[in-house]
């Protein structure tokens, strides 16, 4: 069973549709008890990091989260990979669950031609790193859709894949260990999301 | 770099899609999660639905049919039509829309975009506009582009930008339903005030029309709707043709 966190923050319709159509026995939980029983997990996410590290930190899932990482697959996505890193700086300066070396600034900061819009928002290609048995059935090069205004920098150990905007290189999907993260969002990012999350679900 | 989008719009009332639609091999041409899987699976980027609806019960049927399609499309889906409060958003959020497009909403009350962005993130928010040129100027028209607001349309978009929209649909009234081409001068103007992603409608009716509209840099992303029903363009022969004329785009 794959369980995705449910903490509040963002519409899980579509990663829980998508899953499903995978086939997938799928359970959106709160639960530490769900969440040691899952053989996955993914972490979701939309808005602030700041905010959505309290409201993790509110449903007292963290030391779980931090714990069921060593045995098991977890992944991040958009918002959830971003507060896989040490700490983030959207309206100050978060700590993050710290499972992968890096930090999240605004990529604004770091594009240096300034009519490039933001949030980075769209379909963008994926270029592979590093290969990784998530990307067993995806092909270097597939565009995947992203929608964020800030991106992990100071990771490139753990960076499996980037896609390019202006002059910098957006990390696009992580992974150290037992953890996993992709900017971009598979479950919208249509049949090479799905194959993602297919591969995923395999690991 | 990101791909330019291709944007099929599909109008429903009532549970169907309105204006023709010319397809061979679908069972039911007018059914919205039949068309919506077609388009899906021709490489569309992202998919607006637009409610035309009037009656409680239509608008049932309508949030039915986005449920239907958020459970088996993967890719960005578009909400508009009627939305007004925030509970409108909600309730087409919930249903598995990513984004709300607001227009005549926003009109009535201004005060929705900066509610909706703060609520659920400047994203989610879609300013739709309908905009027609009157006495040498660009004016924003309500109620499906009937009504002369007498708002300057480029001051509409800069304020519903600075206070969370981040997006727009530009709608060139002026364009809409002639095929002659998207209206650039209009665009153009309008890139050079916003730096939100601007979506072209309006005036489709070829794929040198696309071509020509992804020369303006401004421009993230060509929507139509008849052309694409009618089949007289097919996005997969489209998407390839952008692909051969330099243009970046997902196939």
């Amino acid at each position: 069973m794959t369980a995705i966190v449910d903490y509040g923050v963002g519409n899980l319709f579509s990663l829980r549709s998508s899953l499903r159509c995978l086939g997938l026995e799928t359970e959106v939980t709160g639960e530490a008890e769900c969440l040691r029983a899952a053989d996955r997990i993914i972490l979701p996410g939309v808005g602030a990091f700041g905010d959505a590290r309290a409201k993790l930190d509110e449903t007292g899932l963290v030391p779980v989260l931090l714990e069921e990482a060593e045995r098991k697959p977890l992944l991040g996505i958009c918002l959830g990979m971003q507060l896989l890193f040490d700490r983030g700086f959207e309206y100050g300066e978060h700590p993050g669950l710290g499972l992968i070396p890096g930090e999240v600034a605004f990529l604004g900061e770091d594009l240096a031609d300034k009519a490039l819009k933001i949030p980075h928002m769209g379909w963008n290609s994926l270029e592979i790193v590093k290969d990784d048995p998530l990307f067993k059935y995806f092909q270097d090069g597939e565009y995947v859709y992203y929608v964020h205004s800030f991106y992990a920098r100071s990771c490139r150990e753990s960076t499996l894949g980037v896609s390019r905007y202006g002059n910098v290189a957006v990390t696009g999907a992580v992974r150290r260990g037992n953890v996993w993260g992709t900017q971009f969002h598979p479950e919208k990012s249509g049949d090479a999301g799905l194959r993602l999350l297919r591969a995923f679900a395999e690991l | 770099m990101l791909a330019k989008r291709i944007i099929p719009c599909l109008d429903v009332r009532d549970g169907r899609v309105v204006k023709g639609t010319n397809f061979e091999g679908l069972r039911d041409m007018a059914d919205p999660v039949e068309l919506a899987r077609f388009y899906n699976d021709s490489g569309a980027d992202e998919l607006v639905f637009y409610d035309i609806t009037a009656s409680a019960e239509g608008r049932g049927l309508f949030t039915d049919i986005l449920r239907q399609v958020a459970s088996e499309i993967f890719i960005p889906l578009t909400v508009g039509g009627g939305i007004r409060t925030l509970e409108d958003f909600d309730r087409v959020l919930k249903c598995g829309a990513d984004k709300v497009s607001i227009n005549s909403g926003a009109i009535a009350d201004p005060s929705i975009i900066a509610a909706a962005a703060k609520r659920y993130g400047d994203q989610c928010v879609v300013l739709s506009m309908d905009v027609k040129r009157v006495e040498g100027r660009f004016r924003l028209f309500a109620k499906g582009g009937r009504e002369d607001t007498g708002i300057d349309a480029m001051e509409w978009a800069v304020r519903g930008v600075g206070d969370g929209a981040g997006e727009i649909v530009l709608n060139s009234i002026d364009t809409d339903g002639v095929k002659g081409g998207f209206d650039l001068e209009m665009l153009d103007a309008l890139a050079a005030r916003v730096t939100v992603p601007i979506v072209a409608s309006g005036g489709a009716g070829n794929m040198e029309h696309f071509a020509e509209l992804f020369t303006h840099p401004g421009v993230d992303a060509g929507l139509a709707a008849s052309i694409f029903h009618t089949r007289q363009v097919d996005i997969k022969d489209l998407k390839r043709f952008l692909r051969g004329r330099g243009v970046e785009i997902r196939l």
